[in-house]
């Protein structure tokens, strides 16, 4: 087809349907649908139901994406693994993993609340 | 991360643009290319039904030495291991190959999305219901004019039928948002109003990108390319639809803006072996879908190593990685804004890659075009597929 299918990928996608709230207070864990490709300033995120593209600018934020899941909350993760967590730099993460919510890369986790006595 | 106010994180689907900040920003790393492609096309067939004028892969006949399905389904399983996220398939009409299916449902079994083009004239009824039920599948159907008339001068006789018809068909499988793709020339570009209005109606995306001269468009460019005042109109309507799709392929546009700061959404930059990169019907790896032309061949999913060594170590993919330099439009102020253009476009208009593209919005090509075009020296595709002559139709009025 001659249809100009080149050009660099740039999806401009709606938004997910339900956009989340960040809370930094809460647990967050990445989302199954996301691929994640390391690449040399930090990795490619996809995200197959959307077919958004989001670049993920450092190692660090690659390491705190996937460290999410081992830390009871967004904040704490950042403690762990960012250095040094001084308040700009937390602030600049907690302001990145809000874009990452909203891009639906990262999800909250729900525990799920079972009756089992 | 450097202490700097910038979040270190770019959603490229709002704007590459980063703010200066310590680390080189992500247009300068994209520029030294990634470990695999971000667009990769690849293209089935040289076959189709089809003959249109513009066709950037000369397409018609099959060729004998297109890869088979157990290759294909191999060049698959190498995409996947490296993590490629999604694939565009085209031609030719890549429903014309018998495996099609095959390799989509492969693909799509090993987590690469597939988006497909195709001119609609094999989706029916069966064959959109088939679609419906495929996860991680988009479908990309070509008109390249908003009535038959405007669109069948351009890709044949009944094309639009077939490519209407395609559509009723998939919304009435329930596809979802299916995209409808127009390649914008100077007869159709006064209808991407009505065209928006006919995608919403049918819950559609719609797709606007810009003509090249490459395959059969070296000969068809010149008549249908955008004239100057209607860059001025096509870059104010994309301003004014953020929502719809251009393949980032009209950024030499953006030295218009140069005067109000105003960028088109999306990359500004040439992508070719870099993040984008074209593998043919026969297994060559080309550095873009446009530049079908040896200078720009890389090499074969067929050679040691694959398509992996290819992308990662040829020459070719090395070279267009370093830094460019800026040629003729080193002294142009919009140069920050355009980044000097498409470099298919230079190439097969007969102008210098460090020169200025052809459809530079400031006019600084006209003349260097014209002379190329008059000494007769423009390069030819080395690839050509068609099945005969093919001549502009009746052009609209
Ligand atoms: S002269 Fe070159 S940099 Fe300036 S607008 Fe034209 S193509 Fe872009
Ligand atoms: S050569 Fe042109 S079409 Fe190909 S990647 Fe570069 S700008 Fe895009």
């Amino acid at each position: 087809m001659p249809s100009g299918s080149a050009d660099a990928a740039t999806q401009k996608r709606p938004q997910a349907d339900h956009p989340l709230a960040f809370d930094s207070s809460a647990k967050w864990e990445r989302s199954a649908k996301i691929g994640l490709r390391p690449e040399p300033f930090g990795a490619l995120a996809y995200h197959f139901d959307t077919r958004r593209l989001v670049f993920l600018k450092s190692a660090v934020l690659v390491q705190l994406v996937d460290g999410l899941v081992d830390h009871d909350s967004a904040d704490a993760a950042i403690e762990a693994i960012v250095e040094p967590t001084d308040d700009r730099s937390r602030q600049a993460h907690v302001k990145a993993l809000a874009s990452l919510a909203e891009a639906g890369v990262i999800e909250p986790v729900t525990t799920a609340i079972s009756s089992v006595g | 991360m450097t202490a700097t106010q910038s979040s270190p994180l770019t959603l490229i689907s709002k704007s590459a643009s980063t703010k200066t900040q310590a680390v080189p920003p992500l247009v300068e790393q994209l520029k030294g290319g990634l470990d695999a492609p971000i667009c990769l096309t690849w293209e089935l067939t040289y076959a189709c039904n089809l003959a249109c004028v513009h066709c950037l892969s000369s397409s018609g006949r099959r060729d004998p030495k297109e890869l088979t399905t157990a290759e294909a389904l191999a060049v698959v399983d190498e995409l996947a291991d490296l993590q490629v996220f999604y694939v565009n398939l085209g031609g030719g009409e890549p429903m014309l190959r018998k495996d099609f299916l095959d390799i989509v449902d492969h693909a799509v079994s090993r987590n690469v999305g597939v988006k497909f083009s195709t001119n609609g004239y094999y989706i029916d009824k069966a064959a959109a219901e088939r679609f419906a039920a495929t996860d991680l599948l988009d479908i990309q159907i070509s008109l390249d004019g908003f009535d038959a008339e405007t669109n069948d001068a351009v890709r044949g006789k009944g094309s639009w039928e077939a490519a209407r018809r395609a559509m009723d068909n998939l919304a009435d499988a329930n596809f979802g948002e299916f995209k409808i793709s127009i390649v914008a020339t100077r007869h159709n570009v006064d209808q991407l109003d009505d065209y928006k209005k006919m995608a919403d109606e049918y819950g559609a995306q719609l797709r606007v990108t810009r003509l090249r001269p490459s395959g059969r468009g070296v000969d068809s460019y010149q008549d249908l390319r955008l004239t100057h005042p209607q860059q001025q109109q096509i870059f104010r309507w994309i301003m004014d639809h953020p929502d719809v799709l251009t393949g980032d392929s009209f950024f030499h546009l953006n030295a218009l803006g140069k005067d109000t700061g105003e960028t088109l959404p999306g990359l500004s930059m040439c992508g070719a072996g870099r993040i984008v990169c074209l593998i043919d019907p026969i297994g060559d790896v080309y550095a873009c879908p446009f530049v079908i032309h040896d200078e720009f061949m890389a090499g074969n999913v067929r050679d040691t190593g694959g398509f992996a060594s290819v992308w990662r170590e040829s020459d070719l993919f090395q070279e267009l990685r370093e830094p460019g330099a800026a040629g003729a439009c080193a002294s142009c102020n919009a140069y920050e804004a355009c980044g000097g253009g498409c470099m298919a476009a230079k190439f097969f208009t007969g102008i210098p890659l460090d020169g200025p593209d052809p459809d530079c919005a400031l006019g600084h090509a006209d003349e260097a075009v014209a002379a190329a075009s008059a000494a007769g020296v423009v390069p030819q595709p080395s690839q050509d597929h068609s099945r005969r002559p093919v001549t502009l139709g009746a052009k609209p009025s």
